[in-house]
């Protein structure tokens, strides 16, 4: 396969995941800051900072603007919107490689958040997120029942996987930035109120109570994010689909490579952690650590197949 | 259909249909076949145009009739033609025998900027230039067909012909029933064929073929994807191809991979920066001189261009007369060079009734239409004319031929032309059918999709239909 | 009738890049042809040690090699040497093979394009013999142009060093060429080597031009040194311009910055 191909791929994966990522964060976003009491700009920066938002500390950011910013955005890749537009040109370049349902769910109404106002995206943002989310959905749909398990297959499997996985990573980051200024009363009405937030972002809500039936604690939520390989969305699970994928790519090409070594490392180390470790280091370096290990998967990933 | 005469006998089935179907139903379907388009993602980028970059071409649900008979006649014009072209660029790039025969001015040709100087003395393989051949024809009456134009470099549009079929047995399956149309689907195994044929002389393996893109942006990058995709091939860019040991190569995610054939749909001057413009970020460095040393091919050769060009045009019936000994079976359209003298007194005098294009012109841009224009219109055109004479040729206003075409909630005719693509190898091939572009708006006789104009599915049937019809 | 001298050349091109580049392709025209008056004894091109060969020959007569090097590069080296005897010739090339006909010299291009002071330069030279209008015209051009080093670059135009009044070699020919061609007469550049004289300090490729006359054939125009090619040219490569006529034409893979030195050493060589 083109080397430009396979990063087209992967990145159609990436921005189909991000994008969908993105609405999850938006609507943590709009839930957090109905709290009463809310420190609403607060909230929102590290709603912002989670998306990955370059921003200084002094801006003000409210509803209305962070709907225009992770939703209405042109370019950058940071919106709901331009991470849709990227995911279909990264397509579109690959139309020979996609399926036609494939490439059919991303270009299907992908200008629909072209001409939307501001006013009336806030004022019907549940509408919006659930229709990016089944965008995200039909895309990845389609590839899962019509795409072949060749290395076309694999590289959009593996964007989506890594993308994940930094997404998981960053959604702790909020958690960690929004407890912040209040340390002291973890475990209040608000604290809980925010962890209900972050699961209700990552659609785990009704996970978390299937699987640790009782309170939520930080504990319990960080385990289902990062290491439960049970729920389809922890950074353990994406990194083990990582480091699978590579390992298929491997074979099919014969040539161990850099980007597999590193996934089979991080892997393993998933697996060796508990919570118990992760609090007592502190949540948030492991949170840097991790997604620092991601992003050098990344880096290896597009070396050895020249992208 | 041509104006002022009934039904033509190749419509009767189509008239019948129309009448079965009626109105509504053909409503309902036209929004249907635009909603697929769109799905699909078939679209026309305009360049220097604002407003949508992903525009569709309006497609037309009424098909283009031509009777086997009539096509059989045209299909042997058409093979004539690309013989002929394709005979007199190799003559050009080596002895020149029809420049010295004087049948064509000598510095028509070599002082044409499309005449490549690095092609000369260079044998492509099979001695062919351009493998695709597209041919605009117009018909101008019951048995004329005149050629507008020739298309030796990258020809576009087939892409249309294609999905125009398509989405006709999608929608109308019924229609193409009992094989009374004959199937045009074959077209990309004849290219992969066509292309495979003329292997450089390094090739030692199965010939690697490869689609040659500018890129997403380039207006016809729909049809680079779709014909890549339907030849099992890669679509490449400039940057995905290396020149390494007098080969071409493209990055693979398992190394290097030979490339044999380049169906490139990139312009001459933006292949290779070391040999063309070297301004240019694009191209591929060194490919020139791989090609020239025989370690890849080039579909179409460079400076094919040369047999295109509007003022060459005028000389392809001494071409047909030159090389092949042959009277030409297509007419060409009567044309003044308004280089010469007097062409150039007739034409001013006669700006109004006149077509005028620009000799190197495309898209339909830059094009006098004489009796549609303004009085403002010609007069500034006169202008540009007076300026650089050689730049333009001018010819009359044709009769063109109208088909019924499905507008404005109606049926009414409109002005239509015939681009049929002949792909030349070590044997010629040419598809039963074309590209049908119609003028969608009334009276007009642009066709170009850049200028508005649709497209329709072209049908050539297997059999003379029986005559009958009428009115 | 003079002897003929052989002249040994060695003429090294050095691409420097910072950072290394990931890759490099180089279009070599490094290689002399042979003709009546010029005869190449020996010669040898290396880049990077490695010797290369041209794999083809260009309607003019031109040969050309194409190198390629992966990996991190952080400098090509290229040096082209060896032996050429040259015969005196008038400056008139006989007997190069050649393709391409004499008209496609009446081209123009961005660098050789005319205007009014090309034009009224070309037919102030005008005579009734086309030789003797070429060396006319080509001592108007030199008095027109003053040799004056680094005032033009490779971009210049013939038109825009005319309106200066001063350039090169290269702008030198240019001027001719725009104006020959404006009369009708083919003409295109010559880059080649040559033997300076005592005090010069040509250490590049030089350039010069050759007009197409009916009976005789090609015939040089070294203008800059108001002379006809003696032996102490070597003819290297012809084209349109001298933007079309670089010996050494290079791309590269990464981003790297550039330097690029070229040095031509030339003269008799030891018997």
């Amino acid at each position: 396969m083109l080397s430009r191909t396979a990063a087209n791929l992967y990145w159609t994966g990436r921005y189909v995941e991000r994008a969908d990522a993105t609405a999850r964060l938006l609507d943590m976003g709009a839930r957090m800051t109905m709290l009463p009491g809310s420190a609403t700009r607060q909230d929102w920066l590290s709603v912002l900072k989670a998306a990955g938002v370059p921003l200084t500390e002094s801006e003000e950011v409210g509803r209305r603007e962070a709907v225009r910013i992770l939703l209405l955005d042109e370019e950058g890749g940071s919106s709901v919107r331009s991470a849709l537009t990227l995911a279909r040109s990264n397509a579109r370049a690959e139309r020979t490689a996609l399926t036609r349902q494939a490439w059919e769910a991303l270009n299907d109404e992908w200008r629909a958040l072209e001409k939307v106002p501001e006013a009336e995206a806030s004022s019907s943002l549940p509408d919006y997120l659930e229709w990016a989310q089944k965008r995200a959905a039909a895309f990845r749909g389609s590839v899962e029942t019509t795409m072949l398990r060749d290395d076309r297959y694999d590289f959009i499997k593996l964007g989506g996987a890594l993308e994940r996985a930094a997404m998981a990573l960053r959604l702790l980051e909020v958690k960690y930035f929004a407890l912040l200024p209040e340390r002291d009363v973890v475990g209040g009405g608000r604290d809980f109120h925010q962890w209900n937030s972050l699961l209700f972002a990552a659609s785990a809500l009704r996970a978390y109570h299937h699987v640790y039936r009782g309170d939520v604690t930080a504990w319990n939520v960080a385990d289902l994010l990062v290491l439960n390989r049970s729920f389809p969305r922890s950074v353990a699970l994406c990194i083990t689909e990582a480091a699978d994928t590579l390992g298929r790519l491997a074979l099919r090409y014969n040539q161990r490579t850099e980007a597999q070594n590193r996934a089979e490392r991080l892997h393993a180390r998933l697996a060796d952690t508990d919570m118990d470790e992760v609090f007592a280091d502190g949540l948030h370096e492991f949170v840097q650590e991790t997604l620092k290990s991601v992003l050098d998967i990344h880096s290896a990933t597009s070396l050895v197949y020249g992208f | 259909m041509h104006s002022n005469s009934g039904i033509r006998a190749p419509y009767t089935q189509v008239a019948s249909w129309l009448e079965e179907i009626g109105q509504p139903l053909l409503e309902l379907r036209a929004k249907e076949a635009e909603a697929l388009f769109r799905r699909i993602g078939i679209t026309f980028a305009v360049y220097g145009e604002g407003g949508d970059p992903e525009r569709l071409i309006p497609f037309d649900l009424i098909p283009r009739v031509i009777g086997a008979s009539e096509w059989a006649r045209l299909s042997q014009g058409i093979e004539q033609r690309a013989k002929a072209l394709n005979a007199f660029l190799y003559d050009v790039y080596h002895r020149r025998e029809i420049l010295r025969a004087g049948r064509i001015p000598a510095e028509l040709v070599i002082q044409n900027l499309a005449f490549v100087p690095e092609m000369i003395g260079f044998d492509p393989p099979g001695k062919v230039y351009s493998h695709i051949v597209g041919i605009d024809l117009v018909r101008t009456g019951e048995d004329d067909w005149q050629v507008l134009e020739d298309n030796c470099r990258t020809p576009s549009g087939v892409s249309y012909m294609l999905e125009n079929r398509e989405i006709m047995a999608r929608m109308f399956p019924d229609l193409f029933g009992e094989g009374a149309v004959r199937a045009v689907d074959g077209y990309p195994d004849d290219l992969r064929r066509t292309l495979e044929e003329v292997a450089p002389p390094a090739c030692r393996q199965d010939p690697q073929v490869v689609v040659l893109t500018p890129g997403p942006f380039n207006s016809a990058y729909y049809e680079h994807s779709f014909l890549a995709d339907l030849m099992g091939v890669d679509l490449v860019e400039p940057r995905d191809l290396r020149v390494r040991d007098g080969r071409v190569w493209r990055r693979t995610t398992k190394g290097l991979e030979i490339v044999d054939v380049i169906y490139r749909r990139i312009d001459d001057d933006f292949l290779d920066p070391l040999a063309f413009r070297s301004d240019s970020a694009l191209g591929v460095p060194g490919l020139m001189n791989v090609y020239l040393s025989g370690g890849v091919t080039l579909c179409s050769a460079p400076g094919s261009g040369v047999a295109d060009d509007k003022a060459i045009y005028t000389y392809v019936p001494e071409m047909i007369d030159f090389y092949l000994g042959e009277k030409p079976i297509l007419d060409t359209v009567p044309t003044y060079k308004c280089a010469e003298p007097d062409a150039l007194s007739y034409t001013l005098e006669n700006l109004a009734d006149l077509v005028v294009k620009e000799v190197d012109g495309s898209g339909g841009y830059g094009m006098l239409i004489g009796p549609r224009a303004t009085e403002k219109e010609v007069a500034a055109y006169r202008k540009r004319l007076e300026a650089d004479p050689a730049g333009f040729i001018a010819q009359p206003t044709l009769d063109l031929s109208t088909a019924p075409t499905f507008t404005g909630g109606k049926i009414a005719g409109r002005h239509v032309d015939l681009r049929p693509y002949c792909l030349v190898g070590r044997e010629v091939r040419l598809t039963p059918g074309g590209l049908t572009r119609v003028a969608m708006r009334e009276g007009s006789l642009v066709v170009n999709s850049s200028q508005g104009g649709g497209v329709k599915d072209t049908w050539v049937l297997a059999g003379d239909a029986p005559h009958g019809g009428g009115a | 009738m003079t002897d003929p001298i052989r002249l040994s050349i060695r003429h090294v091109t050095r691409y420097a890049y910072e950072p290394q580049a990931v890759a490099a392709v180089m279009r070599l025209r490094l290689f002399p042809s042979g003709y009546e008056g010029q005869t190449v004894e020996s010669w040898q091109v290396t880049a990077n040690d490695q010797p290369i060969e041209p794999n083809f020959t260009d309607a003019a007569g031109v040969k050309e090699a194409l190198w390629s090097c992966d990996g991190g590069i952080s400098e090509v080296e290229v040096i082209a040497e060896g032996i050429v005897v040259r015969r005196q010739d008038q400056g008139v090339v006989r007997g190069l093979k050649e393709r391409a006909p004499a008209e496609l010299f009446l081209r123009t291009t961005d660098l050789t394009a005319t205007d009014t002071a090309i034009k009224d330069l070309a037919s102030a030279a005008r005579r009734s013999d086309t030789l003797e209008t070429l060396h006319s015209l080509s001592a108007s051009v030199r008095d027109a142009v003053e040799y004056k080093p680094a005032s033009t670059n490779m971009a210049t135009s013939a038109a825009a060093a005319l309106e200066q009044g001063a350039g090169v070699c290269q702008d030198h020919a240019h001027v001719f060429i725009a104006a020959a061609r404006s009369l009708g007469i083919p003409a295109r550049y010559v880059a080649g080597y040559y033997v300076a004289g005592e005090g010069d300090d040509l250490t590049e490729t030089h350039g010069w031009a050759e007009a197409f006359v009916e009976g005789l054939g090609w015939v040089g125009f070294d203008i800059a040194n108001r002379t006809c090619p003696t032996q102490d040219h070597v003819r290297l490569i012809c084209h349109l311009d001298a933007g079309r006529a670089a010996p050494v034409i290079g791309a590269i893979e990464g981003y790297a910055e550039e330097t690029l030195t070229a040095s031509v050493a030339i003269g008799q060589a030891q018997q």
